[in-house]
């Protein structure tokens, strides 16, 4: 196989004009000050690759991994360079030429992104065992005897920050069909027509993996607010992963396996619109148009389903979701972009209004909401330094809004905001997820 | 590698992560925002001071032959001033970022090299102070390349450029010695005003460590409008009497429907995608002040056959449109792979006459070119649209370029308004000075650094 990044259309490399408008919004340009470690600096490496400049070489490799792929550039890119596919394509190629192989790396890869996170079953037991792990009181007992140190010293350091399985996943608190109750018709009876989202709409909702796992609730919710605007909703229950951690690590022939099986799993033509509630998700979810497109038989049905691909916030925007009645809770709330919603998917405004809506909900903005937390994927546990330093910088910022709950709609966001709270030993402030918020002020209605 | 201690010995002086030699760190050195220009320099230093830089200098220079040395910024330059030349060494300066004073009781800021011209913006605004050069670019680049080419920018027309607002500067020279030139005074006639020849020099004659800068008070207000034509000679024409009628607004800037359709697809700020030119006009100072200038400026601008007239409702949307126009550049590569930005800069009067020759190049030459600009203060900038590896159409680019630039001449103008002369106009150069101006640069340059060790052929061989 010729090398992938000169087998690009070279067009998309010769978009970037390098203007630098790139540079000030790059986390990592930010960090070093250095032009390989910001957009403009390695799509000139790319280039010079395809122009047989250069080799793909270790460097160039760990250059590409050192990228979050937040994709702040592609927001502030006006000439429209489509970054997410250069550094896909770029990362592929990396994997392929295998120049940053080694034993652990491979092994890592190999179970977390070939085996766990394509087995769907695999992975909810694997969750389970990290259930038991924890209720059973293991994880106190191990720690407490500092039995930890048995592991390698990577994975002692990230022991703390693996997520904190939930008791149920999606399947156990969600039908694989549930439709609005008569109850919910009658309260929308109740309000004015203008306010409502009348249509009976059909729609699905992808459960996600890290989400299945980590915040059931927010599936739930999403669920549950959805059936409130008079949507039937479908819910497989043994979803596949989307392909999003494969692509994103240069592994696009799995990318396309997954997403061919999610589309059969789900077939575009029977929905009105097909929701995910994570930013990371979704960013991917929306383009296999893109991925299947030279694949014939299902390049048509992936077209329908990047059409109908919306994120969650976005959706109940679009089909003017009914504001919850007046309550008098006040909760101060913060909101914390997750990247790929606010530049991967272009969903910024959505969360917010979603959150305004909610009666007592004061938004404090805090500062540099659209700056990446340093979770990107598995950035933290690649990357832990740089995560580290970008994970202090959000919290300091997320602190400048004075909020009780920190809202964010990526569960890699929420387990480093979460992680970044328990360090600083905070015990009050919560995170969630804006429909998380939006659910309980529906369910309060019903009180 | 002829000297292999070069390396090592710069190491000793900037630290060994201060030094990049790896291809994969060098080749995103080999470019600045120029189009279709690149040359891989041999070694990328981030010097932390002036004395630094001094040590670096004499290495260089003590090599045989010497060590061609190129300052950088952040490399948003668009004349390839800042290309490095093949092998040179490359001084950057990011990391020379900090603000080191604001003097609010004499108005002055001073910054390193590298600081951001945003974050300059930004520290004076926070005090109630107003830096008014804002480059196009400003987010990103550099005072000290703002210092060094003599960067322009939207608000030209009513605040001048860099050069206005540059009290003093540290400055190495090609020998190494460090010298202060200027200061915080407003009045000062000792001696040569050696200052303002560093001013726009590219790098060719000293490397600019730390500016001074003067500051305004901040306009009490501010009032954005876009004026929308079907035609651009009612454009100009609004213009010339907005001029004639002794209003200089702070910004007067001029797209054309190609810029405006680029512009509008990334930036979503409502602009008429259906008009043939529009003006994007700002009014500031005292708020009643303002709001008689705005009045004017829009009766005139109806009387001249504006399609509509609309008014920013607040600061945020005049922000947008602002940073709207900043983005024109950028945005325009969106239509071929290669965007070739000029600056061609003519007397007012010449203005609706400039863009309609450069119409009528475009069309004699079959090229693609969208022009947009600092109407108010005549600096256009045509900008080319192509692809630079279609050979032909690079030897009608070439084409085209000499007759706007030999057109901008005859009408009294100039090659250059805002990005310098670099690697990209010094062809032009000759014919705009004349032989004794010409000489005379050469002279200034040859006395400054006899050996040819700072950015060499630039400007000129």
């Amino acid at each position: 196989m010729q090398n992938l990044l000169k087998s690009l259309d070279y067009s998309v490399l010769q978009q970037c004009m390098h203007c630098g408008m790139c540079l000030p919004v790059c986390p990592t340009y930010a960090e070093t000050k250095e032009e390989r470690h910001g957009p403009r600096g390695r799509i000139s490496l790319m280039r010079a690759i395809a122009d047989g400049e250069l080799e793909v070489t270790r460097a160039f490799g760990d250059e590409m991994y050192y990228c979050l792929g937040c994709l702040a550039c592609t927001s502030a890119c006006p000439a429209g360079v489509n970054y997410a596919e250069l550094f896909e394509t770029a990362r592929a190629e990396v994997e392929r030429r295998h120049v940053i192989k080694s034993t652990q790396r491979d092994f890592w890869r190999w179970s977390v992104v070939k085996v766990l996170f394509t087995r769907p079953r695999l992975l909810r037991l694997a969750g389970r065992g990290l259930w038991l792990w924890r209720v059973t009181g293991m994880q106190a007992l191990t720690r407490a005897l500092r039995l930890t140190y048995l592991l390698p010293r990577r994975l002692r350091e990230l022991e703390p920050q693996a997520p904190r399985v939930g008791a149920k996943f999606s399947h156990q608190l969600i039908k694989p069909v549930e439709t609005p109750s008569k109850k919910v018709a009658r309260t929308f009876l109740s309000v004015p027509p203008s306010q409502t989202a009348v249509p009976f709409r059909r729609v699905a909702v992808l459960t996600g993996c890290v989400q299945d796992l980590a915040f059931p609730e927010i599936n739930r919710a999403t669920v549950d607010v959805l059936l409130a605007n008079n949507c039937e909703v479908h819910t497989p229950p043994v979803q596949p992963c989307c392909g999003s951690l494969h692509a994103h690590n240069g592994d696009l022939e799995s990318a396309r396996t997954l997403a061919r099986r999610l589309i059969d799993m789900i077939p575009p033509e029977s929905f009105d619109a097909i929701i995910s509630n994570a930013g990371g998700c979704g960013s991917h979810l929306r383009h296999y148009d893109h991925l299947l497109r030279d694949d014939p038989a299902y390049a048509a049905r992936a077209v329908e389903w990047s059409r109908k691909l919306r994120d969650i916030s976005e959706y109940l925007v679009e089909i003017d979701f009914r504001k919850p009645e007046a309550r008098a809770v006040t909760q101060t709330v913060t909101y914390h972009e997750s990247c790929h919603l606010c530049h991967g998917q272009k969903v910024s405004a959505q969360p917010r209004a979603v959150l305004r809506a909610i009666p007592g909900v004061e938004l404090h903005e805090c500062p540099e909401a659209t700056w990446c937390c340093g979770s990107a994927g598995i950035y933290n546990i690649t990357q832990p330094v740089t995560a580290g330093r970008l994970q202090d910088r959000k919290m300091a910022n997320l602190r400048r809004a004075h909020a009780g709950i920190i809202t964010t709609a990526n569960p890699g966001c929420h387990l480093q905001i979460q992680n970044g709270l328990r360090a600083e030993k905070d015990t009050i402030t919560e995170v969630a997820h804006p429909v998380v918020l939006l659910a309980r002020a529906y369910a309060a209605e019903r009180k | 590698m002829n000297t292999p201690t070069l390396e090592s010995s710069l190491a000793e002086i900037v630290g060994a992560k201060n030094i990049l030699t790896e291809s994969e760190d060098i080749i995103p050195y080999s470019f600045d925002g120029t189009a279709a220009i690149k040359r891989l320099p041999r070694a990328i230093v981030f010097p932390s001071d002036a004395q630094q830089i001094s040590e670096i200098l004499k290495l260089a220079r003590s090599q045989t032959p010497p060590v061609p040395v190129v300052t950088r910024g952040s490399g948003t330059g668009l004349s390839g001033g800042s290309v490095p030349v093949e092998g040179a060494l490359v001084v950057c300066l990011t990391k020379m970022n900090r603000v080191l004073e604001l003097d609010t009781a004499n108005l002055t800021l001073l910054a390193e090299a590298g600081a951001v011209t945003q974050e300059i913006y930004d520290a004076a605004d926070k005090a109630g102070l107003f830096y008014p050069p804002d480059p196009g670019s400003m987010r990103v680049s550099t005072i000290g390349g703002n210092v060094a080419e003599n960067a322009g920018g939207l608000r030209g027309l009513k605040y001048g450029v860099t050069r206005n607002y540059v009290m003093g500067m540290e400055v190495v020279l090609a020998d190494g010695s460090v010298c202060w030139l200027g200061n915080k005074c407003v009045k000062d006639v000792a001696g040569y005003n050696l200052r303002d020849l560093f001013i726009g020099s590219e790098g060719t004659l000293g490397i600019i460590t730390k500016v001074l800068l003067k500051l305004l008070p901040k306009p009490a207000a501010r009032q954005t409008l876009l004026a929308t034509y079907a035609q651009m000679d009612a454009a100009a024409a609004t213009v010339s009497d907005i001029i004639a009628s002794k209003i200089i607004p702070c910004t007067l800037e001029f797209l054309d429907r190609k810029t405006i359709r680029c512009v509008e697809d990334f930036a979503h700020a409502g602009l008429p995608l259906d008009a043939e030119a529009v003006l994007l006009i700002e009014s500031d100072g005292h708020a009643a002040a303002v709001a008689d200038e705005a009045a004017q400026i829009e009766e005139i601008a109806r009387k001249h056959g504006a399609t509509s007239v609309r008014r920013a409702r607040d600061s945020a949307e005049a922000a947008q449109l602002a940073t709207a126009r900043r983005s024109a550049f950028s945005a325009l590569a969106r239509l071929r792979p290669t965007t070739i930005l000029e600056d061609a800069t003519v007397p007012r009067s010449e203005l609706a006459h400039m863009v309609r020759f450069v119409e009528g190049v475009a069309t004699r030459h079959a090229l693609d070119i969208a022009t947009f600009g600092h109407f108010g203060d005549g600096n256009l900038h045509p900008t080319i649209l192509t692809d630079e590896r279609n050979t032909d159409e690079m030897h009608r680019v070439e084409a085209a370029m000499r007759e706007i630039f030999d057109e901008a001449l005859r009408v009294g103008g100039t090659i250059t308004g805002e990005h310098g002369v670099g690697l990209a106009k010094k062809k032009f150069l000759p014919a705009q000075l004349g032989d004794a101006s010409y000489t005379l640069l050469k002279n200034i340059k040859r006395a400054l650094d006899p050996d040819g060790l700072l950015n060499p052929g630039k400007i000129f061989d």
